[in-house]
């Protein structure tokens, strides 16, 4: 209309149509079309005016040759648009009456549906390809309460919020995935320590208390059939696995899957998490390249990986960072056993380089080492190729590795398709859905997890990509939907395990660029050595240089004030806290191989404050006791 | 005695055993019981109970979800002499329904736990939703809770 408006406003000296084309305007009705149409008239004025007054000779001839191709010109222009809205306005009109015409077509066939969907797998059985048939429209209902988009960890967790608080709730998860939703941490930790052979199809791990469990986070009588969730009578979660939304219609509340069919909801939560990414130079590379790389984040990866590293002789992980070094370690530590070279390569200079100190980087790239990994830091890849049979990776600076297979870890890339047909908003700095404290992104649509770009109140607009992150962001979620109205507040943490001496809990914000402060607990000269070596918790064959240097040393400094550092390589990073700061107050904490104090460390940044002296907060830790 | 160096921007202090003995001077906000913020425990400030926390596990939530509400809603609220006396009925519907899943809710404890895992959930009742889940047969434990596999 302002367009119009003002388009008008220039051409009103030259039109007596004036009045009457600018009332047909202010009528809207087909706006594009009228603002066309109403334009046509003031350039056949302009023609007629200019041909009329000026009169005589040449002069006039260029100009109404001018004059006549703009006319034709503008004319084409309108042609064209006025006959392709006609043809979009068909299609549309067509496109609304087949989806009004199409639930009237779904034939209703649940009870054969049923017995499958409600019995899939019993938890030892096979866990992949459900045994349903090809996607039939009728396995899909029309509408859901509450519409969880993903399966993963925190639309369960959702899930269950939800149903805790609203008593008969009726949830629906849909999921690309064929797989129930199922916890990630596992994949590159438990499931690969696991001595049972038939790990790749039961999917089950011990846990730190001995007990063992899927990770399922339940077995398939947990959800009831997506046909039975508007009857059944307490309610419950219905997941629909190997189905995509591809489309979001935030108006009418509805979404369309892959196939077509459309659900409409009246709470709508976005998980839909993210895809690993690749490294352009792979993308770039030939098939046979393309082939022998896994980008690791599924049970499919897992069990592809798995298979591989008992059949190839050498596997190179491109990344330093969680996902990357756990691996390394993993497949580290089965490499002896299984003849497989491990080789590790990432740009940074040590292992988890953005995440942890320098100093510590450097201590846990020795511990991965020990696993049997062969790291290469400082490595960009400039290209690969695949040669005799083999995988050649040429590094930037000259360096080449020769390899069989190659697992990029090079980062997640948050998925946010939905966002232009929802017109949602994505955040620019951190990928993802932008959402406020409370995780919503509109009235009826929330988004928690990997996909979630959040305002936490404590720390900031953030993005996290950690398990338990996804766990209280989408318990929050849950909430938020069921009514709470409650912003992120609960710090969620997270933890990784590299070998049998480097296990770390963290939380906050925890970034290496950031100035920290690290306590750790040292040995004494008083210690035994198989005290200190308990003390400090690290394992038995670091420690003998240590010792032997600890006597000597502890003297003058327990004598004097005045630091004398030990020689650096001969430090010990065992146990501790370390603290990183912003404006001198603590926004994330690690505690390195001390467990059991996350409670603590939450309680600090909550807080909040700034500590003149973070030694005394390091007390609160009480570091030296297991 | 401690020592402590500095890599750039990183500072790094070594501490003994008896440098970290004297207690701690550093000053901690008081928290707000009521706070709305907060994640509570199994019972919330005024009384009720959170049936979102992580401790109950999916007891709340999975199939049988609804009779365990009620069952535990009842226990929670007997003011009888002995507690829970007259929630018999719904222990013994939620039971039935549990054994409807086997996988679920493990046979063999059912018969303990149902009654005594009311029982025994009221007392534990956590504050920090950091906890152990209580003794719920549930077959998945607080994994999917904030609780991490890699920590008891």
């Amino acid at each position: 209309m302002f367009t119009c408006k003002a388009v008008w406003n220039k051409l009103a000296p030259l039109a007596p149509l004036a009045r009457a084309s600018s009332t047909l305007c202010r009528q809207g009705g087909k706006r594009a079309a009228v603002f066309r149409h109403e334009r046509r008239p003031p350039l056949v004025q302009q023609a007629h005016m200019s041909s009329g007054p000026t009169g005589g000779g040449g002069e006039n001839a260029i100009y109404l040759v001018l004059v006549g191709a703009a006319c034709l010109g503008g004319g084409v222009y309108v042609y064209r648009t006025v006959s392709g809205d006609k043809a979009r306005y068909e299609e549309r009109v067509t496109q609304i009456s087949s989806r009004l015409g199409s639930p009237a077509a779904q034939p209703d066939a649940p009870v054969k549906t049923q017995p499958e969907a409600a019995a899939s797998e019993p938890a030892p059985a096979s866990t992949a390809a459900p045994v349903e048939p090809t996607p039939a429209v009728s396995e899909v209902p029309a509408h859901a309460p509450y519409l969880l988009i993903g399966g993963g960890t925190a639309s369960f967790a959702a899930a269950r919020s939800i149903r805790a608080r609203d008593p008969g709730a009726r949830v629906l998860i849909v999921t690309d995935e064929a797989d129930l939703p199922y916890m990630r941490p596992p994949l590159s930790k438990e499931l690969w320590f696991s001595d049972d052979p038939a790990v790749t199809e039961t999917l089950r791990f011990k846990q730190w208390n001995g007990k063992e469990r899927s990770i399922y986070f339940q077995p398939s009588s947990f959800y009831v059939s997506p046909m039975e969730l508007e009857s059944v009578e307490n309610g419950g979660v219905a997941v629909l696995t190997g189905k995509k939304v591809v489309h979001m219609d935030v108006r009418g509340n509805k979404v369309k899957l892959s196939d077509g069919a459309e659900i409409s909801y009246d709470k709508c939560l976005i998980a839909t998490g993210g895809i690993p990414r690749n490294l352009q130079v792979i993308e770039r590379a030939s098939e046979e390249v393309a082939k022998r790389t896994t980008l690791f984040r599924k049970i499919e990866d897992f069990k592809a990986l798995e298979k591989v590293s008992h059949e190839l002789k050498s596997i190179t992980i491109i990344g330093g960072g969680f996902l990357g070094s756990e691996l390394a370690c993993a497949l580290g530590r089965r490499s002896a056993d299984l003849g497989l070279e491990v080789v590790q390569m990432f740009p940074e200079r040590g292992n988890m380089g953005k995440v942890l100190p320098e100093y510590l980087s450097n201590w846990t790239t020795e511990k991965v080492k020990k696993e049997g990994v062969k790291v290469l830091a400082e490595a960009v890849v400039k290209n690969v190729s695949y040669k005799d049979g083999q995988l050649e990776i040429k590094l930037k600076d000259g360096r080449a590795v020769k390899t069989d297979h190659i697992v990029a870890a090079v980062g997640l890339e948050p998925s946010v398709e939905l966002a232009k047909s929802a017109g949602l908003e994505i955040d620019s700095d951190f990928g993802g859905f932008r959402v406020n404290a409370e995780l919503q992104a509109r009235s009826n649509i929330w988004v928690a997890g990997d996909a979630a770009c959040f305002y936490d109140i404590k720390l900031g607009r953030r993005r996290v990509e950690h398990h338990d992150h996804a766990v209280v962001s989408g318990r929050l979620a849950g909430e938020n939907m069921t009514g709470a109205r409650k912003p992120y507040w609960h710090q969620s943490m997270f933890w990784s395990d590299l070998g049998p001496d480097v296990g770390y809990e963290a939380i906050g914000i925890v970034d290496s660029s950031l100035p920290t402060v690290g306590v750790f607990a040292k040995a004494t000269a008083k210690d035994t050595p198989r005290a200190a070596t308990e003390q400090s918790g690290t394992g038995i064959r670091s420690e003998s240089e240590t010792e032997a240097v600890a006597g000597p040393i502890a003297g003058p400094i327990a004598v004097g004030t005045a630091p004398a550092p030990p020689p650096q390589q001969k430090e010990d990073y065992g146990k501790g806290v370390i603290f990183y700061l912003r404006d001198k107050v603590v926004v994330g904490i690690v505690l390195w191989n001390v467990f059991n104090r996350m409670p603590i460390a939450r309680k600090i940044i909550k807080d909040g404050e700034e500590h003149a002296d973070l030694n005394e907060v390091a007390k609160l830790f009480n570091i030296h006791e297991d | 005695m401690s020592y402590c160096k500095q890599e750039g921007k990183d500072r790094i202090i070594f501490v003994t055993k008896e440098d970290h003995e004297a207690p701690s001077n550093a000053e901690l906000v008081e928290d707000d019981p009521n706070d709305p913020y907060e994640d509570h425990g199994l019972i919330l400030p005024n009384g009720d109970i959170n049936w979102n926390c992580p401790c109950l596990g999916g007891m709340a939530s999975g199939p049988c979800g609804q009779q365990f509400k009620d069952a535990f809603s009842c226990f929670h609220y007997s003011k009888e002499e002995v507690k829970g006396s007259e929630c018999v009925d719904y222990f013994r519907s939620m039971q039935e329904c549990m054994q409807k899943y086997p996988e679920l809710y493990p046979q063999e404890d059912d018969s303990e736990s149902a009654p005594s895992g009311g029982a025994e959930a009221a007392p534990a009742d956590s504050t920090s939703t950091d906890s152990a889940s209580v003794s719920v047969p549930a077959s998945e434990e607080a994994a999917a809770g904030t609780e991490s596999p890699a920590t008891s």
